[in-house]
């Protein structure tokens, strides 16, 4: 904020008016310096006022754990408990101004407590400063800070690497760090990544660029802060306007309020009304400062409609070419925020958008280690806890991804007797594959009745001279998995077996024409075939399938599927440099940059520790022969 | 493709807009707790936002500590009147009759019975169970972590330990019989953005905020101003008139003046940039004891 008593107060405010608002996470401990980076933003804007400052003084000298230095943790600590402690143990959110930008900082912990307290700061936040001192470099509780921060969808990270002063304000050390870490921010879904070296007691490239790093060319932190571009961030595609109230003053006007959510409703517009799926056209956006020709994420309005619907709070106006997931059940990532433990076999309340309804767990599929990133599996979450389960709610929810869209991709879980806020969740994209045996196991459909066919397993034998079985062939791209297949298959027709052969080509181009190549989606299409060789393999028939097939649970829940007494999985054991001699093409596009999720190379391939026969590329008639006996032994073949 | 942002201030007017409309939708009983202040002023005009163009379902109450400015309570009333608002008054009668007060009891005897014990005696009065109040974060350290949903137990108590967790702009609004919850709608904003609100939406103010020459006299190391004849008549003997304003308002004889010209919103904000002195400064009860605010916002205090 200027201090110049000579400014043009009138332009000042007319300029002051029209600035936009970031809000930011900080994160990173006290050691780090990260209080004294947020006091050094505020005072050098001079946010700070001089009883404060006085205060400020008095007190580290008193209770400060800097020594002889302004202790900026004082400022930032807010509760007398905490203050004798020495510990800060929730979110404190900070205001400051500049000339270009207001700005709201979420500051929380790294200490004990850090994940309920980041994921509360993050969830509002734009932008995360993450804090490294230069002198230890990217450390767990990094790792830790930066996965929460993509777990909470944040699209810019700055690494503030502190302390500059202490290593020499030496270029290579930056270096060595903006490395380690763009390695580690690669696996998380982090869209801008930026880097600024910094100290903050000394106060370099804060608010004015460093003398002493002249080797840096990119911008100071306040810099950086008042130029982000953040406004294209939100969802501006897919409306979704969460019925919040309904406004009735008289018999004539009956308006649906809500804060838009994302997407833009028009004056105009045909609207769908969720979930009655009636439409109808919305004949004014009404504001107490007049009407809007259109209303666009984060602005509260009032909207009336051309027809008399029956609307109230919890549905959701869309537009009728572009709904939401209209569902019971969907999967998302859970942060258990309650002392009290889950206990997965209650009913709890969720809130999502303006619905408030009952919703149990379906599943727990596993924790996530904030701090290795591994998974574990458990059977219920603690405090601090983050893990990927399944919900079903009593009522429908209309929503959406997180990733696509934070507001209709967020819920909060209630505890049914203490009323706390016991969990907070972001759904996820799909139902994952993992879900296979539980979707099909799930009671609903076991009540469906199977059809009894007239023709016996026994009489499928005797007529085909086999029994109904699957060869599953697994390796990377290249290995040579769909030679040995249709080698295989001519084998077997020579041998008038029946077969079926499917192979990526076939699948992709039909029956999962819609699948793109992420893991979820290559989970589905593993699925599908998984289904139709159960079907076929029912019916007698011996299906051969040539899929990269890398996920190991995934496998598994195909074998599943199909039957384990009448699965062989065969794996191609071929190495990577062979593959990419055998099958150049894509492996050029890759390292090209133009395509990713390629097994092998920048998403996993799951070695088989259990395949029933494992192959090497270069002898396929050994191979045939190989697969050939021990199908044979089994008795699918006679 | 055409840039849709909102400026700072349009940004949080939705966020209060939504926040004051969750809470009409999901409680039985919620009220907007109306100090006369410039921030009441602003939460009231949100209000009013947030249901036009229909009329706001709660009525205003303000807890009259009986020491406030005449100025205050006649623009109270008018400005209920012209409004259309409900305004419900309270005060703790039984104290008020036995004649509590700033300069026979302090600061702080009066403050617990006038204010936060006629405050508590209230709402149980009414079985309110939320009720809005005009705080922002950035007015005082321990307020900067209270939720904009902060619950409240039985005996209206805050446990700042034990605050629910508050994400997206997702809120907890379940509460038991005889809990319930504070509504902080303006906690983001900040006295530069209340000042500018008040300024573009022309939003009226009690004028006490604008300078004017006025009696007042040194008390406790601050400027009070001489507003009734309960004022203890050594004082009120040694008052000058002086060209002051009020950063705050209050209690009279709690609410320090500043020496100012500053007559307009324009020059108050001039004013407020280059002044170096935070905002609650100027009002007694903070330096009681250390960590004052805290303790009286867990006793219920707002």
């Amino acid at each position: 904020m200027e201090n110049n008593s000579k400014i043009d107060i009138q332009e000042f405010l007319n300029r002051d008016e029209k600035k936009d608002l970031l809000r930011l996470l900080t994160c990173g401990s006290v050691d780090d310096g990260k209080s004294t980076l947020i006091g050094r933003l505020m005072f050098d804007s001079k946010m700070i006022y001089e009883d404060q400052l006085a205060a400020l003084e008095r007190d580290s000298k008193r209770i400060g754990h800097a020594g002889e230095d302004i202790d900026y943790a004082l400022l930032l600590d807010g509760l007398k408990a905490e203050r004798e402690q020495g510990i800060t143990i929730d979110v404190a959110y900070r205001y400051f101004s500049t000339n270009k930008r207001k700005f709201i900082i979420a500051d929380t912990p790294g200490h004990e407590q850090y994940t309920r307290n980041m994921v509360t700061g993050a969830s509002t936040a734009n932008l995360a400063i993450v804090l490294v001192d230069a002198t230890k470099g990217v450390i767990t509780q990094t790792r830790r800070h930066t996965f929460l921060v993509s777990l909470l969808g944040i699209k810019h990270v700055v690494l503030a690497v502190n302390k500059m002063d202490l290593v020499d304000f030496s270029e290579s050390r930056f270096h060595e760090i903006c490395e380690e870490y763009k390695q580690f921010v690669s696996q998380l879904d982090i869209p801008d990544v930026q880097f600024i070296p910094l100290s903050a007691l000394k106060g370099d490239n804060v608010v004015d660029a460093s003398q002493k790093m002249a080797w840096y060319k990119g911008k100071c932190m306040l810099d950086f802060l008042e130029t982000v571009h953040i406004s294209s961030d939100r969802n501006f595609e897919d409306l979704r306007y969460p019925v919040q109230y309904v406004s009735r003053p008289d018999r004539d006007f009956r308006g649906f309020c809500a804060k838009v959510a994302s997407g833009i409703i028009k004056k105009g517009d045909t609207v769908m009304v969720l979930p009655s799926r009636k439409t109808s056209t919305v004949t004014s956006i009404v504001t107490y400062d007049g009407e809007l020709e259109q209303a666009f994420p984060p602005q509260s309005v009032t909207v009336t409609l051309a027809h008399e619907i029956d609307i109230s709070r919890g549905e959701m106006l869309v537009h009728p070419d572009n709904l939401p997931h209209v569902e019971r059940q969907f999967e998302a990532m859970l942060v258990w925020m309650d002392e009290k433990p889950m206990n997965p076999s209650t009913q709890f309340y969720i809130k999502h958008n303006t619905n408030t309804t009952k919703a149990r767990f379906d599943t727990i599929r596993y924790k996530v280690d904030v701090n290795s990133l591994e998974k574990f599996d458990v059977t219920h979450l603690e405090l601090n806890e983050i893990g990927r389960v399944v919900i079903t709610t009593v009522k429908p929810l209309f929503f959406d991804a997180y990733k696509k869209n934070r507001n209709t991709g967020s819920f909060v879980l209630i505890d049914p007797v203490s009323h706390n806020t016991c969990a907070v969740g972001m759904i996820l994209d799909k139902i994952h594959a993992d879900g296979l045996p539980q979707r099909i196991t799930d009671a609903d459909k076991q009540k469906i009745d199977t059809g009894i066919g007239l023709i016996s397993e026994q009489e499928y034998e005797t007529r085909y001279r086999q029994k109904g079985s699957t060869i599953w062939i697994t390796g990377l791209h290249g290995s040579g998995k769909n030679q040995l297949a249709y080698s295989l298959e001519r084998q077997l027709f020579n041998q008038d077996a029946v077969i079926v052969l499917f192979d990526g080509s076939t699948v992709r181009s039909g029956l999962s024409k819609e699948l793109d190549f992420s893991p979820v989606d290559r989970a589905e299409n593993l699925r599908r075939v998984a289904e139709v060789c159960k079907v076929l393999n029912d019916q007698g028939i011996i299906t051969i399938c040539s899929f990269i097939s890398a996920d190991d649970t995934v496998r598994k829940q195909v074998a599943t599927i199909i039957g384990e007494h009448r699965f062989t999985l065969v794996y191609m054991d071929a190495d990577l440099s062979y593959c990419k001699q055998n099958k150049p093409e894509l492996y050029k596009r890759i390292e090209q940059g133009t395509i990713d999720n390629l097994p092998g190379v920048d998403c996993n391939y799951d070695i088989p520790q259990q395949a029933h026969i494992v192959c090497k590329p270069q002898d396929i008639e050994d191979n045939v022969q190989k697969i050939l006996v021990y199908i044979t032994e089994k008795g699918y073949k006679k | 493709m055409q840039e849709y942002s909102l400026s700072h201030l349009k940004e949080l007017e939705a966020e209060a807009i939504q926040i004051i409309r969750e809470v009409a939708a999901e409680f039985q009983n919620p009220v907007m707790l109306y100090s006369i202040g410039k921030d009441s002023s602003v939460m009231v005009r949100l209000a009013e936002k947030a249901f036009y163009p229909g009329k706001v379902p709660f009525p205003l109450m303000h807890i009259d500590s009986k020491w406030k400015f005449q100025e205050m309570i006649e623009f109270r009333n008018s400005y209920a009147r012209d409004n259309n608002w409900d305004l419900l008054v309270e005060y703790n009668k039984e104290a008020f009759e036995a004649g509590v007060g700033p300069f026979t009891h302090g600061s702080k005897v009066h403050t617990d019975i006038m204010k936060t014990q006629a405050l508590l005696a209230a709402l149980d009065k009414h079985k309110f169970d939320a009720a809005f109040g005009g705080a922002r974060r950035d007015e005082e350290k321990s307020r900067a972590k209270e939720r904009i949903f902060s619950f409240r137990d039985k005996f209206h108590q805050w446990d700042p330990k034990n605050q629910r967790p508050e994400l997206w702009d997702i809120y907890n609004t379940k509460v038991h019989k005889g809990e319930s919850i504070r509504v902080f709608p303006i906690s983001n904003w900040t006295e530069l953005d209340i000042w500018q609100y008040i300024r573009l939406e022309n939003i009226p103010i009690v004028p006490l905020y604008y300078a004017k020459p006025r009696p007042v006299v040194e008390y406790n190391g601050t400027l009070i101003m001489v507003d009734d004849e309960r004022m203890p008549q050594e004082l009120a003997q040694k008052a000058e008139m002086r060209m002051v304003r009020f950063r705050t308002l209050g209690c009279y004889p709690l609410t320090g003046a500043i020496e100012s010209e500053a007559d307009t919103i324009e020059k108050i904000v001039e004013e407020m940039m280059t002044v170096t002195v935070s905002e609650r400064t100027t009002r007694v009860i903070d330096f009681d004891q250390d960590g004052s605010m805290e303790q009286k916002k867990r006793e219920g205090y707002f």
